[in-house]
C-alpha cells in the first residue's frame, strides 16, 4: 500500500543541480527579511528591552494568543474538513458552486468579516431589527469567529486537494481486507489526509499569530497587538523588530512540528498511470438534509453575511460615478498579484518536489524557510525590503517588480502547500521510470510529475492571488507612488472614518477575486 | 500527455513573457510622469479627501503630484527606513505627533516663515519644521439616551468616577488620544497623568482600535461615552442623520478639549523644495480649507475661512481649549512609557 520511509531513503539519488538552485535562491531571499530584524533589534537598549518585555502584560497577550490560535485552528478544522468531503465525495448536486462558494471567503478582507460579525450585536444590529437584543460579538469568540469565517478556505482547499488526489485503490483495498467504512475512514482515510491537514494547520496558525485587522476590532489583545503598537503608536522600528522576532520564534513551533511529522509521512499511488475517479458516495434523506443545512450554515456565515453588509453600505450611496476608478484599481491589484501568484508558484514548485523526492536535511530547511516570508509581521516585511532595495537595487525601489518579488516572498508559504500535498500522493514509480528511460531530471519533473500537480497548482495560484489583492502594509510601501491598489483604496477611506465610499472599493475585491477564483476551479475541472 | 505539457508548457511562458513585458511597460510610463515638473507627496491622509484637493492644485499651477497613499504611522516609519534616500518631497500626516517623530527624526527642513504668518496663534509652532493643515478637537461623544441619569463630567479627569463605570470607551494606541496624553502631562505632570490613566482602567473603560470604533459602539449601544476628536461622529451624521450619538465639550479650558491638528512638512533630501512650498499654500489657502471644513468637519486653520454650520464656532473652540504649545506634544516617548507603565499598551 504504502512503501515505508526506511525503504524510500534508501532509494534516495542524489539531488540534481537544477533542484538546488531555487531552495538556495530561497533561503537567500528570506536572509533577507531575518538579517532586517536582527539588525534592527541589535540597536535595542538591554535595560528599555526588559521593561518591554518582562511585564505581566506580555504574559496576557501570550496567553490570549494561544487561545486565539487554538481556537481558530478547532473551527477552521470542524468547518474545512467535512465541507471538503462532502464536495469531493458525495453526489450531491451542485458541487462545482459549492466549492467556489466555499473559496469566496479568502476573498473577504478582514475588517469587512469583523465589521459584519459586529453590525449582528448591538442596538441597532440585524438582530435588533428582528426584535433580538443581543450583544456585538467581541473579544475572543468574536475574534476566533471573524479569523475562522475567512481562513477555513485554507484548511477546505489543502483538504480537497488531498481527497481528490487519494487514489480510490487504497480504500477498495481496504475495504477488501474486511474494514468497515468506518474503519476505512479512520486508519487509512484521515492518516492520509494528514499531509493536507498539516499544511493547512500551519497556515491558519501562522495567519492567527500575525493577523492584526480583525483581531484589533474585536478588541481582543494578542501579540500582533504589541508589534502594530511600537510602530504605529511609538514609530519605531528598534523594539518592533526585537517583538517581531519574538513573533517568529512562536511561529517556528509548528513550523517545525509539522515538519517533524511529515517525515514520518510518505504516501504514493505505485499502481501506473494517472488515477481513477472516485466512487461518490451517494447521500440521502437525513444525510441530504444535514450536509446542505451545514453547507448554507458555513455559507451564510462566511459569505453571505459580509456580502449583505457590504451591499448595505452600497446601496447607501451608489457609485457610479466611481466605477472607471475601480477598475482602473482593480487592473494596478491584478497587475501585482498575478505575476505574484505565478511567481509564488513557480517558486513553489522546485521547492517541494525537491522536499518530496529527495528528503534531506537540505530540502526540508530550504523549504521550512519558505515560511518565515509569511510569519514576519508584514510592516516588518516591507520594511527590509526598503531597507536592501535602497542599498542594493535602487533603481528597483518603490517599482512594480520589486513589489511582486516582495509579495511572492509573502505568499511562498501558501503555495507550498497543495502543490506539495498533491505531490506526496504522485507515485514515486512514475519520474523514476520516466528517469530510466533516460529523460534529464528537469524533463522527468515536468513530463511525469507536474501533470499530476495540476489542482495543487491551481490552488496555490488562487491562495496567493487572492491574499495579494487585499494585503495591506506591502502595498502602502512598495507599490510605484500613484500606484493606488483597491486595498489601499479601501484603507484610505475607512481611515477617514467615510465607511460608505470605502464599500464600493472592498466590493471590488471581493468580486474581482472570486471571479478568478472561478475561473481557476473550472479550469482545474477540465480532465 | 506530451501534447498537453507542451501547450501548457508553452501557455506559461507565453504569459510570463506577456506580464514581465507588460510590468516594465507599465513602470515606464510611470516614470515617464516623474521627468516633467512633479512632486512626490506620502500621504497619510486618506484618497477620497486628498484626489480632488490634488486636482485642483494640478490644474491650478501646472505641477504634477505623485501620491503614495498609507496609514499616517506606516509612512512615519517608512520615511525613516528610507533616510536619506527618500523620494519624497512632502509628507501629509493625520497628528501631529507622526510630524513630530519624523523631525525628530532629522528628516524635515526648516519650513519659509511667511508660512506660518497666515495661521493664528493656536496653531503656531516654534520649531517651524511642519505646519498645521486643520485643526479637530478632542470631545466627549455620548449616546443621549445611555446617559439619562447620569451627570456629564465637567472634566476629562471626573470619567474614573464610578458612575461611568465600563460605560466610557477610548483608543489608548491611537495617535490623537496619545497626543492628548502628551498635553495632559505638560499640564499636569506624569504623576496625576498617571493616576488618571490607571484610574481609567480601574473603572474599567473599554479598549477600541480608533475613533471610528468608539463611534460605532457608541452607535451600537456598546458604551455610553467616547473620547474621541470631534469629526468622526459628524461623517456618520452626513451619512445617516439619525445615527443616535451626539458629542459636547467638556467644560472651557478643560485639557480633554485639546486642539489637535492635521500637518504637513518638507522633507530635508527633497529636490523639488519650490513645488512643495507651493502645495503647502495652496492647502492653506481659501479653497482648501473651505474644502477640509465643509466636506470633512475639520476646523480651518486660516481665520479668514469660517468652520462648517454643523461645527462649534471657532471662537467658541477657542474658548474652550486649553492653552498648549503645539511643539510640546512632541514628547510621544515619554507619553508611551507612562501608558505602559499605567498598563494600557
Amino acid at each position: 500500500m504504502t512503501d515505508t520511509p526506511h525503504r524510500s531513503r534508501r532509494n534516495v539519488t542524489s539531488i540534481p543541480a537544477f533542484l538546488l538552485i531555487t531552495p538556495l535562491f530561497i533561503v537567500l531571499a528570506m536572509g533577507v527579511p531575518l538579517s532586517y530584524l536582527v539588525l534592527r533589534a541589535a540597536e535595542a537598549d538591554p535595560a528599555l528591552l526588559r521593561d518591554l518585555i518582562w511585564r505581566r502584560r506580555t504574559l496576557d497577550l501570550f496567553v490570549n494568543t494561544v487561545l486565539l490560535t487554538g481556537g481558530v485552528l478547532t473551527v477552521t478544522t470542524l468547518i474545512g474538513v467535512p465541507l471538503a468531503w462532502i464536495v469531493t465525495r458525495t453526489d450531491l448536486k451542485g458541487m462545482r458552486w459549492i466549492t467556489l462558494a466555499s473559496v469566496m471567503p479568502l476573498a473577504i478582507p478582514g475588517y469587512v468579516m469583523a465589521h459584519a460579525l459586529l453590525s449582528l450585536g448591538g442596538r441597532n444590529g440585524i438582530a435588533a431589527l428582528a426584535g433580538l437584543q443581543v450583544s456585538r460579538p467581541t473579544g475572543l469568540v468574536g475574534a476566533i469567529a471573524a479569523l475562522s469565517l475567512y481562513s477555513f478556505p485554507y484548511m477546505f482547499l489543502n483538504v480537497r486537494s488531498a481527497f481528490r488526489s487519494l487514489d480510490p485503490g487504497v480504500e477498495e483495498s481496504a475495504r477488501s481486507l474486511g474494514y468497515t467504512p468506518a474503519q476505512v475512514y479512520l486508519k487509512v482515510v484521515i492518516p492520509m489526509l494528514l499531509p493536507g491537514l498539516l499544511a493547512g494547520w500551519v497556515i491558519i496558525a501562522l495567519y492567527t499569530l500575525g493577523d492584526f485587522g480583525a483581531v484589533a476590532l474585536m478588541r481582543y489583545e494578542v501579540f500582533s497587538f504589541a508589534i502594530y503598537t511600537q510602530y504605529a503608536g511609538a514609530f519605531d522600528r528598534t523594539y518592533a523588530s526585537v517583538l517581531a522576532l519574538i513573533l517568529l520564534a512562536m511561529t517556528a513551533g509548528p513550523v517545525i512540528l509539522e515538519a517533524r511529522l511529515l517525515r514520518s509521512v510518505r504516501y504514493s499511488r505505485l499502481g501506473s498511470g494517472v488515477g481513477r475517479k472516485h466512487r461518490l458516495v451517494h447521500v440521502r434523506g437525513l444525510g441530504r438534509l444535514a450536509s446542505w443545512a451545514f453547507i448554507v450554515l458555513v455559507l451564510s456565515a462566511s459569505i453571505g453575511m459580509p456580502v449583505f453588509s457590504l451591499l448595505w453600505w452600497i446601496l447607501q450611496r451608489p457609485p457610479w460615478g466611481e466605477l472607471g476608478r475601480i477598475f482602473e484599481l482593480f487592473l494596478n491589484s491584478t497587475a501585482a498579484a498575478v505575476p505574484a501568484a505565478v511567481l509564488a508558484v513557480l517558486l513553489a514548485l522546485p521547492l517541494a518536489y525537491a522536499r518530496v523526492r529527495y528528503p534531506s536535511r537540505t530540502t526540508m530547511i530550504a523549504e521550512r524557510t519558505a515560511y518565515i516570508g509569511y510569519a514576519v509581521p508584514p510592516l516588518a516585511l516591507a520594511l527590509a525590503f526598503v531597507f536592501f532595495s535602497l542599498r542594493g537595487v535602487p533603481f528597483l525601489y518603490q517599482r512594480l517588480p520589486l513589489l511582486v518579488f516582495a509579495y511572492a516572498m509573502n505568499f511562498l508559504a501558501l503555495a507550498i502547500g497543495p502543490i506539495r500535498s498533491t505531490m506526496m500522493l504522485a507515485p514515486r514509480k512514475l519520474d523514476e521510470t520516466a528517469r530510466s528511460l533516460g529523460y534529464s531530471p528537469q524533463a522527468a519533473f515536468l513530463y511525469a510529475v507536474l501533470p499530476l500537480l495540476r489542482s495543487g497548482v491551481f490552488a496555490s495560484f488562487t491562495l496567493v492571488f487572492v491574499m495579494a489583492m487585499k494585503e495591506l502594509p506591502l502595498a502602502f510601501l512598495l507599490a510605484p507612488t500613484g500606484f493606488t491598489t483597491l486595498s489601499v483604496a479601501v484603507f484610505s477611506r475607512t481611515s477617514e472614518a467615510q465607511l460608505v465610499d470605502a464599500a464600493p472599493y472592498a466590493a471590488a475585491i471581493v468580486l474581482f477575486s472570486s471571479f478568478f477564483v472561478g475561473l481557476m476551479l473550472k479550469y482545474e475541472g477540465r480532465h | 500527455m506530451t501534447m498537453y505539457i507542451r501547450k501548457l508548457l508553452r501557455t506559461t511562458l507565453a504569459a510570463a513573457v506577456l506580464l514581465l513585458s507588460a510590468t516594465s511597460l507599465f513602470a515606464a510610463g510611470r516614470s515617464e510622469q516623474t521627468a516633467q515638473r512633479s512632486i512626490t507627496l506620502y500621504s497619510g491622509r486618506g484618497e477620497s479627501l486628498v484626489a480632488p484637493l490634488i486636482e485642483q492644485f494640478e490644474a491650478a499651477s501646472g505641477i504634477l503630484v505623485n501620491v503614495r497613499y498609507g496609514g499616517t504611522a506606516e509612512l512615519a516609519v517608512l520615511l525613516q527606513e528610507e533616510g536619506d534616500r527618500s523620494p519624497a518631497d512632502l509628507y501629509w500626516g493625520q497628528d501631529a505627533g507622526a510630524l513630530g517623530a519624523v523631525a525628530s527624526a532629522g528628516l524635515l527642513q526648516a519650513l519659509p516663515d511667511e508660512l506660518f504668518a497666515l495661521l493664528p496663534p493656536l496653531y503656531q509652532s516654534e520649531r517651524g519644521e511642519w505646519i498645521a493643515t486643520s485643526g479637530r478637537a478632542r470631545v466627549l461623544a455620548y449616546a443621549p439616551d445611555l446617559v439619562e441619569g447620569f451627570t456629564f463630567p465637567d472634566s476629562i479627569f471626573d470619567l474614573v468616577d464610578r458612575q461611568y463605570r465600563g460605560r466610557v470607551g477610548w483608543a489608548p494606541t491611537n495617535g490623537s488620544f496619545q497626543s492628548f496624553v502628551t498635553a495632559m502631562r505638560v499640564r499636569y505632570g506624569d504623576g496625576r497623568t498617571q493616576e488618571w490613566v490607571e484610574g481609567m482602567i480601574a473603572n474599567d473603560a473599554q479598549i477600541y482600535r480608533n475613533n471610528t470604533a468608539i463611534v460605532e459602539a457608541l452607535g451600537a449601544g456598546e458604551i455610553a461615552m467616547g473620547i474621541t476628536n470631534n469629526y468622526y461622529l459628524l461623517r456618520f451624521l452626513a451619512d445617516d442623520p439619525s445615527f443616535p450619538v451626539r458629542q459636547r465639550f467638556f467644560a472651557d479650558g478643560d485639557i480633554g478639549n485639546l486642539v489637535n491638528v492635521a500637518s504637513i512638512g518638507i522633507l530635508r533630501t527633497a529636490e523639488k523644495r519650490d513645488g512643495a512650498v507651493e502645495f503647502i499654500r495652496f492647502l492653506l489657502d481659501t479653497a482648501a480649507q473651505e474644502y477640509f471644513t465643509e466636506m470633512v468637519y475639520e476646523y480651518p486653520v486660516i481665520d479668514s475661512v469660517v468652520p462648517a454650520g454643523v461645527l462649534e464656532s471657532f471662537d467658541r473652540v477657542i474658548e474652550v481649549a486649553p492653552e498648549i504649545d503645539l511643539d510640546d506634544l512632541e514628547d510621544l516617548e515619554g507619553t508611551l512609557n507612562l501608558l505602559r507603565r499605567a498598563g494600557a499598551l
